[in-house]
C-alpha cells in the first residue's frame, strides 16, 4: 500500500534539489506541482491519523533504537497541514512576487523547497537528535533565504540570525548529550517513560538548556533581537515563511518536550516565568510594533507579540486541572494555526502594497484602499485574527485561553491578553488609517497581477473561516 | 571522579568558554570560531557522558560524525556571509547601532 507519511520529506527535498538543478531562478513551476502534491499527501495522511490513530513508521525497516522512526500524531499532523496549507498559497504569490525582482530570486525555489523538507522531517521525527539535524537544516535554509536580497541589511540580519539559531541548536545539542549521557537513548518515547520526577540533576540541565535553546529559536522576548531586522528586512514571500511557519517549528517542539518528555519535571514556578516571557513579548512586541514607520517593521513586530500568546500556554496547563489544561491546550494549538495563516496574509499583502506603491514606509500606502481594496481587505481581514475579534480563528483561540486562565484563577494573563489584544488593535488601525487617506489622483500606482492578490486572500480568509471551523481542526489535534 | 564525569565537566567548560566569547566577541571570525568551540564541548559530552563503564559505545559516535557534518555545514556558510558582508561593510563585523536605531525608531 501506498504510504505518504516518508514522501512528504523526499518530495520538496526532490523538488528543490531540481529546482537547483535548473538554475538560478527557476523551478517556480516545479515547487507549485510538488506542493499540490505535499497538500494532497498531507490530506491522506490526516485521513488515516483521524481514522487509525497515531502511526510509526521505521525508516527502512530499522527501528529504535539503531534506526530513526518517523510518528505522527495529532499535534504532528495539524503542524504538517498547516505547513503544506501556508505553503502553496505563498508558492503562487512568490511565483509572480519574483517575476519582477529578477536579481534576488536566485535561490528562492530550492532553498524553500529544503525548508519545507526540514520541517516536515521535523514535525515526523521521533528522536531528539534527529531533531536537532532537522532543526540545523531548517535554521540554515531560513538564513540563506534572509540573505537572498544581497544587500548589507539583509546580510547582517541573516549573519544575526545565523548566530542566534546557531546558539540555540548548540544548547539544545547539549541537552541531547546530557540525555543520553543519563538513559542511552535518543528516541522520544523511550525517553519518556524513562523521565520520572526523581531524574537527576543533569535532565533538568538538560531540560532547561533544550528549553532555552529551543525559545532563542522561536524569539521569545528577551532572546527577539534578531527577528524584526531577519523577518522584516528578507522579500515577502519569505518574510511570510519564516514568521507563519519557522518559528513555529521550535515552539511544535517545546511542546513536544513540554508535555510528553519532561512533564513528570516541569515546575509551576518554571512555567509561571516562561508565562512571565510571553507576557513580556506581547506586552513589549506589541508596543514596538505601535512606534515603526516601516510596514514590513511594524508587521515583523507583531510576530514578536504573537509568540508571546503562545507561550502563555505553558502556565495554564502546568498545576491546573485537566478541564483548564485542555482547553488552554486547544488555544494554543489554535492560536499557532491561526498566527500562521494570518502573518502570512498580513506579510504577504504588506509585501503587495510595497510592490503596489514602491515605498517601505506606512506612510506611502495612503490610498491604497481606493486602488488595491482586495489587498487591503485581505490585509485587514488578517488583522481580525491577529487583534483576536469574533468569528477568526486568532478569537477562538485567545477565547479558549482566556477561559482556562478564568477557570484556573491566574487573572494576571488575562489583563496581558486584553491589553495586548488593544496594542494590536491600535498598530492595525494606525495602518488601516493610513490606507484610507486620499491620494494625489497623479500618484503612480503598479498594477497588481492578480495572482498578487488571491493567494493572499484565500490565506486571510482561511485565518477567520478558522474561528468557525475550529473543531474540525482540534478533532484531529485529539486524534492520536 | 570518574573518566565519564571529567569529560562531561571538560565538554561543559569548553560549551561555556564558547558562548561566552560568541557573546563577548564582535569579530565574526572569532564569533564563527567560539561556535565551533562550542561544538567540539558538546562533542566531548556526547562521546564521554555517553560511554558506560568505560566501553565506547559506537552510537554517540555516530551522532557526533553527523554533528561535525552539521557544524562543517553551518561554519561554512557563516563564512560565507561572513566574507559578503566584509566586502559590502569593509569590516568583518556586525553593524550593532543599526538595532539600537530601529529599536528607539518613533
Amino acid at each position: 500500500m501506498f504510504d505518504p507519511l516518508p514522501w512528504l520529506i523526499l518530495l520538496p527535498l526532490t523538488w528543490a534539489t531540481l529546482a537547483f538543478v535548473q538554475g538560478p531562478g527557476r523551478g517556480g513551476r516545479l515547487a507549485v506541482a510538488g506542493l499540490a502534491l505535499q497538500v494532497a499527501l498531507a490530506a491522506t495522511l490526516a485521513q488515516q491519523i483521524v481514522t487509525g490513530g497515531e502511526r510509526v513508521l521505521a525508516v527502512g525497516g530499522w527501528g529504535a533504537p539503531l534506526g530513526i522512526d518517523l510518528a505522527v500524531d495529532g499535534l504532528s499532523m495539524v503542524m504538517l497541514v498547516l505547513t503544506q496549507g501556508v505553503a502553496l498559497p505563498l508558492a503562487f504569490y512568490a511565483r509572480c512576487y519574483f517575476a519582477g525582482h529578477a536579481g534576488s530570486q536566485r535561490y528562492f525555489w530550492p532553498l524553500t523547497g529544503y525548508l519545507l523538507a526540514a520541517m516536515n522531517a521535523l514535525f515526523l521525527s521521533a528522536d531528539v537528535f534527529n531533531i536537532y539535524v532537522t532543526l540545523e537544516l531548517l535554521s540554515l535554509a531560513a538564513v540563506g533565504l534572509v540573505a537572498l536580497p544581497g544587500g548589507a541589511g539583509p546580510v547582517s540580519a541573516a549573519m544575526r540570525y545565523l548566530l542566534a539559531t546557531l546558539l540555540g541548536s548548540a544548547a539544545y545539542l547539549l541537552g541531547v548529550a546530557l540525555l543520553y549521557g543519563v538513559y542511552g537513548s535518543v528516541s522520544l518515547p523511550a525517553l519518556a517513560s524513562l523521565v520520572g520526577a526523581d531524574a537527576p540533576l543533569a535532565v533538568s540541565l538538560a531540560a532547561a538548556l533544550m528549553l532555552l535553546g529551543l525559545m532563542l529559536k522561536t524569539a521569545l522576548f528577551p532572546f527577539h533581537f534578531w527577528l524584526p531586522p531577519a523577518h522584516g528586512g528578507a522579500p515577502a514571500p519569505v518574510s511570510a515563511l519564516l514568521s507563519a511557519l519557522v518559528i513555529k517549528a521550535s515552539f511544535y517542539l517545546i511542546l513536544r518536550l513540554w508535555f510528553d518528555l519532561f512533564a513528570p519535571i516541569t515546575s509551576v514556578l518554571a512555567a509561571q516565568l516562561v508565562g512571565g516571557l510571553g507576557a513580556g513579548a506581547v506586552l513589549w512586541g506589541s508596543l514596538l510594533a505601535l512606534r515603526q514607520t516601516q510596514l514590513k517593521m511594524l508587521v515583523a513586530y507583531s510576530t514578536v507579540a504573537q509568540v508571546g500568546y503562545l507561550f502563555l500556554l505553558l502556565p495554564l496547563t502546568t498545576g491546573t486541572t485537566a478541564e483548564v489544561t485542555a482547553s488552554a491546550w486547544q488555544g494554543g494549538v489554535l492560536q499557532v494555526v491561526a498566527h500562521g495563516l494570518a502573518k502570512a496574509a498580513m506579510f504577504a499583502a504588506a509585501g503587495a502594497m510595497i510592490t503596489a506603491t514602491g515605498r517601505n514606509e506606512i506612510a506611502g500606502i495612503a490610498g491604497v484602499a481606493t486602488r488595491l481594496p482586495l489587498t487591503l481587505f485581505s490585509f485587514a481581514l488578517a488583522s481580525v485574527t491577529i487583534m483576536g475579534l469574533p468569528p477568526s480563528g486568532g478569537f477562538a483561540a485567545k477565547w479558549l485561553l482566556l477561559g482556562a486562565a478564568l477557570a484556573s484563577g491566574q487573572w494576571w494573563w488575562i489583563v496581558v491578553m486584553v491589553a495586548g489584544g488593544l496594542l494590536s488593535a491600535a498598530y492595525v488601525f494606525k495602518v488601516l488609517r493610513q490606507a484610507f487617506l486620499p491620494v494625489d489622483a497623479a500618484t503612480d500606482f503598479k498594477v497588481l497581477p492578480r495572482m498578487l492578490e488571491w493567494p493572499v486572500f484565500l490565506l486571510a480568509l482561511a485565518s477567520l473561516l478558522l474561528g468557525l471551523t475550529a473543531s474540525e481542526l482540534l478533532h484531529l489535534l485529539d486524534a492520536a | 571522579m570518574s573518566a565519564a564525569l571529567l569529560y562531561a565537566l571538560a565538554g561543559v567548560a569548553l560549551f561555556v568558554i564558547g558562548v561566552a566569547a560568541l557573546i563577548l566577541q564582535a569579530h565574526l571570525l572569532r564569533k564563527i570560531l567560539a561556535f565551533n568551540v562550542m561544538g567540539s564541548g558538546v562533542f566531548l559530552v556526547l562521546v564521554g557522558f555517553g560511554q558506560r563503564s568505560g566501553v565506547p559505545d559506537p552510537v554517540p559516535q555516530a551522532m557526533v560524525l553527523t554533528g561535525i557534518v552539521v557544524a562543517l555545514a553551518a561554519t561554512a556558510l557563516a563564512l560565507a556571509l561572513a566574507r559578503r558582508l566584509l566586502d559590502l561593510n569593509g569590516e568583518m563585523r556586525l553593524p550593532e547601532e543599526e538595532i539600537v536605531r530601529d529599536r528607539l525608531d518613533v
